[in-house]
């Protein structure tokens, strides 16, 4: 029975974990796209920044370092997507595509150039990492039953990204219901028109989102390389990207929303990797790959209308366009 | 506003003002001279730059060339903060309300204040609660703005330019989404401004608004500001001779019908969408050969979807129609072809949308949904310069110019547009024609031309179903007239027995003589 809870704990504690890149990318796509600009960028934005993450801890030593760059990257990489869609008008979707195709093919071309390593950067040392925050007592009460336990298993140890990534979902949502910029932000991506004949230009408002998202899409990307592992591996974001994508829409758009699906595709997937290969009474061996594929099933029958209806914002994909 | 001058100031005074957009100069110098605290209009017709003026005038546009001043002081306006910024709100066409943010929210949008909403929201509750008694707009700050009635949006965005200390207010067509009473109660809402001292110029091309209302008006035409006049001393057939620049009929020539056998039979129609609203609701109607039947309401209330019932591009949920001797029901439903070949033919409300391809020459538009006819081709293959011989006949049998059947449909001006989709609805005779807003973004002329085909159609035994927003259309062309509001026809007036303000009151939904009690005691209270 211990060795049960134990169990669970542990899968509650790989779940924050690999939640982590998941909501910093919803929360920048929520940025994104309640300014009506369609991110699905992010996973070009967390590779990109991934890699700039990786190669300049390597260089210099130090993991801040790493993630500054990281979040420059990235925010670099959003003022192309802003400068595609918003000022040139583009199609976002495919200006997002060109973006993750741009990162998944400059990663490994750069990083062989650097480092001869077959696109990988080198493994990193500790203080090239973040490392995990033991907090104050956490062996001592890990003592006491039930409390003590969750203490020390889950809440302890993590690192500082982790949290980040939780208070972000609190920032995101503060910001666009209590302050005069989520107002905005939120007009622009439904009405443009509205906010912009109220006096505030659009443009500015979309690129200000595309900074913030960019801000809080290297910060994933620099969770994935400096943090969650130890150096860049070509193609580590694997889709967290869009994964992040169907988490925002599976939770409407909306912080908390969107933080819940996180936690719940963080949830099945280390789910399923601590099923890997584990006999299940009846069923025989666990259906791992069943269980991976739920988040996009479970997004897919969101989207088809089953579960509430999923509002995007109204004015999403449109490049914004004074009428004549 | 009030500043001691013996003579009133001027708010706002534009001199040669010139914009081009490519070829089309949308404006050649045009001059404007507002008196501070009047109403002033300007008429025009589509196209006619009234749109563009004002769009400089609220910094949407910057001007080729020329001077604003505004209040005697020479200005540029930059940009809508510019124009907000010296006291100039614009109320326009289509609403810049954000559809899902509440009044409030909507009211504060640019201008909230403070970083935090909370505490600009408790001072633009004070501010807004203070406007809404002052010039009688009452509307809760809480409602989400896409709940309201189209009258109630039209308030917000009067009380969005207030708030943000509007002294002179913009109105560009605000009467077109409204009921004659609705239009009646603006007009008392500005009436109040003007008492305080507001500046109103009101965009229009209803004659009848600038006669009842403003103080001044203004005329252009073609780009041109054609002349300036006092209301008083001024009539509607002055100035639709002016809008048009030749003399032109107002009222059509309109002969009794002489109502055949039926054409067209619905009884009980429904339509109801995926997420339960009743589009339709038990429709029941008669249409017979030779006479015009009008459908008068406020747009969105269910004509879109009773002509698309009709045309054969939407089933009903339940109920059917008769056309000759074929049923649609829901089991056993129609197209559009299958329709038309029982003669019905069909001008579509959005002939953008549906009536025409703007890419396409006008030759090809003409044949839509016909390019299976024999008379147009021989079987598979599409000969041009049949299409083009064929069509060059019908431009000059409907004056439509420029008479080039290869130009591209969008080439055409939105009257000559339309008469290419009715020529070619009309050229199959059909024995019923469904047409919707025939004469939107139509000019004068063109109107005049389209209303006599009509009525020739007509006196030749077609039946026809016309719908359409504008209440003075209905009014002239229909030998009976239906009221629909909220999906259903909610009364029925014979031609003679119709007026404005019955209509109007059943287009609201009040049909009974308590109704219109009540209805009047609400207006004044």
């Amino acid at each position: 029975m211990a060795d049960l809870w134990l169990q669970f704990l542990l899968t509650i504690d790989a779940t924050l974990r690999v939640a982590t890149p998941l909501i910093l990318c919803a929360m920048a796509g929520i940025f994104s796209e309640k300014s009506g600009v369609i991110d699905i960028s992010l996973e070009g934005k967390m590779l990109m920044s991934a890699f700039a993450a990786a190669a300049v801890a390597a260089l210099t030593s130090s993991a801040l370092v790493g993630l500054i760059t990281a979040i420059g990257v990235s925010i670099l990489l959003g003022l192309l997507h802003g400068l595609a869609s918003i000022t040139m008008r583009g199609n976002q979707v495919i200006s997002g595509l060109a973006i993750n195709i741009l990162a998944s093919g400059l990663t490994v071309t750069v990083g062989i150039a650097m480092f001869q390593q077959g696109g990988q950067t080198p493994n990193l040392a500790r203080v090239e990492r973040f490392r995990p925050i033991e907090l104050p007592l956490a062996e001592h009460l890990g003592g006491v039953p039930f409390v003590g336990s969750i203490y020390r298993e889950v809440v302890s140890g993590h690192n500082i990204l982790v949290w980040i990534a939780l208070t972000a979902v609190l920032f995101t949502a503060f910001i666009l219901t209590r302050t005069r910029f989520g107002l905005r932000l939120r007009a622009v991506g439904e009405k443009p028109e509205a906010l912009d004949s109220a006096g505030v230009s659009v443009t500015r408002t979309r690129y200000l989102a595309l900074i913030i998202a960019g801000v809080l899409c290297g910060m994933a990307g620099a969770y994935l390389s400096t943090a969650h592992g130890s150096g860049f591996v070509r193609e580590m974001t694997a889709g967290k990207g869009y994964i992040a994508l169907a988490a925002m829409i599976f939770g409407k758009w909306q912080p908390r929303g969107a933080l819940l699906a996180c936690l719940l595709f963080g949830f099945l997937e280390a789910v399923a990797s601590r099923l890997q290969g584990v006999e299940v009474p009846l069923i025989g061996e666990a259906p791992v790959d069943l269980i991976l594929a739920l988040p996009y099933l479970l997004t897919v029958i969101l989207l088809a209308g089953f579960v509430g209806k999923a509002m995007p914002p109204r004015a999403i994909g449109e490049p914004y366009l004074k009428e004549r | 506003m009030a500043n001691g001058d013996s003579a009133p100031p001027l708010a706002i005074k534009l001199s040669a003002i010139n914009k081009s957009f490519g070829d089309v100069h949308a404006n050649r110098n045009v001059n404007l001279e507002v008196m501070s605290g009047h109403i002033h209009g300007i008429i025009g017709e589509n196209g006619a730059g009234k749109s563009t003026l004002v769009s400089i005038l609220y910094g949407f546009y910057s001007a080729d060339s020329g001077q604003i001043s505004i209040n005697g002081q020479t200005t540029t306006i930059r940009s809508s903060a510019d124009a907000i910024y010296k006291g100039i709100g614009m109320v326009h066409q289509h609403f810049m309300l954000v559809p899902n943010f509440s009044v409030l929210e909507n009211v504060m949008l640019g201008h909230e204040g403070s970083l935090s909403i909370e505490t600009g929201a408790k001072k633009a509750r004070k501010v807004l609660n203070k406007l809404s008694q002052d010039f009688g707009l009452a509307v809760d700050p809480d409602m989400i703005v896409e709940n309201l009635p189209v009258g109630l949006q039209q308030r917000v965005e009067i009380l969005k330019a207030l708030f943000r200390g509007a002294e002179i207010l913009i109105l560009d067509e605000p009467t077109g989404v409204l009921t004659p009473q609705e239009t009646e109660q603006l007009f008392e809402i500005l009436r109040a401004l003007r008492k305080k001292g507001v500046t109103i110029l009101l965009i229009t091309h209803k004659l009848k608004e600038i006669i009842a209302i403003t103080d001044d008006v203004s005329v252009m035409r073609g780009g041109e500001m054609v002349a300036h006049l006092e209301t008083t001393r001024t009539s509607p057939a002055e100035l639709a001779e002016l809008m048009v620049g030749r003399k032109v009929l107002l009222e059509v020539d309109h002969t009794p019908a002489t109502p055949g056998e039926p054409v067209l039979q619905a009884q009980d129609l429904c339509l109801t969408t995926m997420s339960g609203i009743n589009q339709l609701k038990d429709i029941s109607l008669v249409l017979r050969a030779g006479e015009i039947v009008g459908i008068a309401g406020v747009s969105g209330n269910g004509q879109s979807e009773l002509l698309d019932v009709l045309s054969g591009i939407t089933a009903p949920t339940s109920g059917f129609f008769q056309v000759g001797t074929s049923n649609i029901t829901a089991q056993q439903p129609s197209n559009p072809a299958r329709l038309r070949a029982l003669g019905v033919a069909h001008v579509p409300e959005d002939r953008h949308k549906r009536g025409i391809i703007l890419p396409f020459s006008a030759a090809e538009s003409m044949i839509l949904g016909f390019s299976g006819a024999h008379h147009q081709n021989s079987g598979w293959w599409l000969s041009p310069s049949r299409l083009e011989a064929d069509c060059a006949k019908r431009m000059q049998d409907f004056d439509i110019r420029p008479p080039i059947p290869s130009l591209a449909s969008a080439n055409f001006s939105g009257g000559n547009q339309q008469k290419i989709v009715l020529a070619r609805e009309i050229s199959t005779q059909p024995k019923l024609l469904l047409v919707g807003q025939p004469t939107r973004g139509v000019d004068i002329g063109a109107i005049e031309f389209i209303h006599k085909q009509l009525i020739a159609l007509r006196n030749a035994g077609c039946a026809i179903l016309l719908i359409s927003v504008e209440l003075d259309e209905i009014m002239s062309l229909s030998d009976r007239i239906l009221v629909m509001n909220n999906g259903q026809i909610v009364g029925e007036l014979e031609r003679d027995n119709a007026d404005e303000k019955r209509l109007g009151l059943m287009m609201a939904g009040i049909t009974t003589d308590e109704g219109v009690a009540i209805s009047q005691r609400r207006v004044r209270s």
